[in-house]
């Protein structure tokens, strides 16, 4: 059966993605992006960077409202899918337009993800860093001195501890780990970037859960106050699978797809933040959230849409955060269990079972760009493997 | 305004005006521009914006650094000396005029 009106739920970078892709790869039937927030899609990772500074909201948009026009993307935001009518082949959409329904003949799960909102007392006093709204009310709270505590030391609540410290605010991290960016780095790299934000004034509280929030500060969970003014709330966050269960789909940790990322419904697939994919590497289960896995993840389904098939995603992990002028590069992905071995100040090797697995770097463009060529070559490779390709 | 010139392979000229301080990049992107990709917002994570500065406009447009240099790497289409991250190249006036030839491809 021949698909001629696709469906992406999601108008973050990876739905839109999807759109550009689907239109490149020379799809001429219907395509419809959906999107909750009021605006044209716009890149999120500068929200807890650039922008915190910068302030320039132009610069976040992704295409202009013209990309829609000249390239016959029909797209509603500010519009919100209620529930998925798989066996008439529908979506039901909430939006100023009221209550309507929309075929579909294969539909796209883009949902992404949502903060986690943990049960600490007074939550409401804390801010959350998602979307532009967030970021701009950020900005704002950043225009005179403060106080600020940062719940959760991972990357979003690293990166906006680093921009708040920079700009002269007295600023603590909570985290109830024993170590920063503990689900996504080695145990060397938390240290080395504990050393950092250290070094530069900001007061790490580590293996402290958050027990209370209030209009002075942050209770931990031994009793210890930690004052503050504003509080950011930074401690992950949760697939947006809720419409892919209710409709029936295979759900766990977000919609869970095959290796050519369709659901269990092949009308059906999902991408970035709030899909399970087999990784290609180890074939368990992941879900990443990062630009990378979203835009990838885009590229194969419309492939797939488009032509009918397509290879199995094969696509090599990376990431980055930039913390201060400290920019962490991570090519690879390291499970939870992955070995790690320290090569150099700021450059560590992470290994599992069968070699290496992922190469984390700060500052070194280099070695980065080395790595992904390493660990995309597809066969394994060691430590030495990896040295003698840094010393080329 | 500083206007830029985007010369396609197929020889496909756009002249498109540029705001001071955006990036060539960024200049293509808002204007939805075939050709220029911009992937990771101009974070010096990809090599998607690729772009060869025209000869007559490469000494003020500047050099590439070494990290701009070793993300090109990774780039899609032949890298040359002409070769920059047209991400990391920041319009002022004295660039009204750049003339920037597309790759072939970008991913």
């Amino acid at each position: 059966m021949s698909t001629s009106r696709v469906v992406i739920v999601g108008a973050g970078q990876g739905g839109l993605q999807a759109a550009v892709s689907l239109r490149q790869n020379g799809f001429d039937g219907s395509i419809t992006l959906i999107g909750a927030e009021p605006r044209l899609p716009y890149q999120r990772p500068p929200l807890s960077k650039a922008y915190l500074q910068e302030g320039n909201a132009e610069a976040l948009m992704l295409r202009p409202a013209s990309f829609f026009e000249s390239k016959q993307v029909s797209y509603l935001s500010g519009t919100r899918v209620l529930e998925i009518d798989r066996r008439a082949g529908e979506v039901r959409l909430d939006g100023a337009a009221g209550d309507r329904r929309l075929g579909y003949d294969h539909l796209i799960l883009a949902t992404g993800a949502r903060n986690r909102r943990p049960p600490i007392d007074g939550i409401e006093h804390a801010c959350d860093l998602r979307t532009l709204e967030h970021a701009v009310r950020l900005r704002e709270a950043l225009t005179v001195p403060r106080r600020i505590a940062v719940i959760g030391g991972g990357f979003i609540g690293l990166e906006f501890a680093a921009v708040a410290r920079k700009l002269g605010h007295e600023v603590s991290v909570i985290e109830a780990a024993t170590r920063l960016m503990s689900r996504a780095v080695s145990s060397a790299m938390s240290l080395y970037f504990e050393g950092w934000h250290r070094a530069r004034g900001v007061s790490l509280h580590l293996g402290r859960a958050a027990a209370g929030i209030d209009p002075d500060g942050v209770t931990l969970d031994d009793g210890t106050r930690v004052g503050a003014d504003f509080v950011l709330l930074a401690t992950g966050v949760r697939p947006n699978s809720e419409l892919a269960e209710a409709a029936g789909l295979l759900t766990h940790n977000g919609v869970t797809v095959d290796a050519q990322l369709c659901s269990s419904d092949p009308a059906i697939s999902a991408l970035g933040d709030c899909a399970s994919f087999p990784d290609p590497r180890s074939g368990r289960t992941v879900r990443l959230e990062s630009i990378q896995a979203a835009t990838d993840h885009a590229r194969l389904i419309a492939t797939r849409i488009a032509k009918g098939s397509c290879p199995d995603y094969a696509a090599l992990p990376w990431f980055w955060s930039d913390q201060g002028d400290q920019k962490l590069q991570i090519a690879g992905y390291a499970g939870l269990e992955a070995t790690e071995e320290v090569v150099s100040e700021g450059l560590v090797a992470r290994f599992d079972a069968a070699g290496l697995v992922a190469v984390e770097s700060v500052n070194n463009a280099r070695v980065h760009m080395k790595a992904r060529r390493l660990l995309g070559s597809g066969g394994s490779a060691d430590l030495a493997a990896l040295q003698e390709a840094i010393a080329a | 305004m500083i206007k830029v010139t985007y010369v396609a392979q197929d020889g496909t000229e756009t002249t498109l005006e540029a705001e001071e301080g955006a990036s060539v990049m960024r200049t293509a992107v808002s204007n939805d521009l075939d050709g220029i990709v911009g992937e990771c917002g101009g974070s010096m994570m990809c090599a998607t914006c690729h772009c060869y500065v025209d000869e007559a406009w490469q000494d003020r447009a500047g050099r590439r650094s070494d990290d701009e240099d070793e993300m090109l790497e990774g780039a899609a289409s032949e890298v040359t000396e002409r070769s920059r991250l047209s991400c990391q190249i920041k319009l002022d006036q004295s660039l009204d005029g750049l003339i920037v030839h597309l790759p072939e491809e970008q991913l």
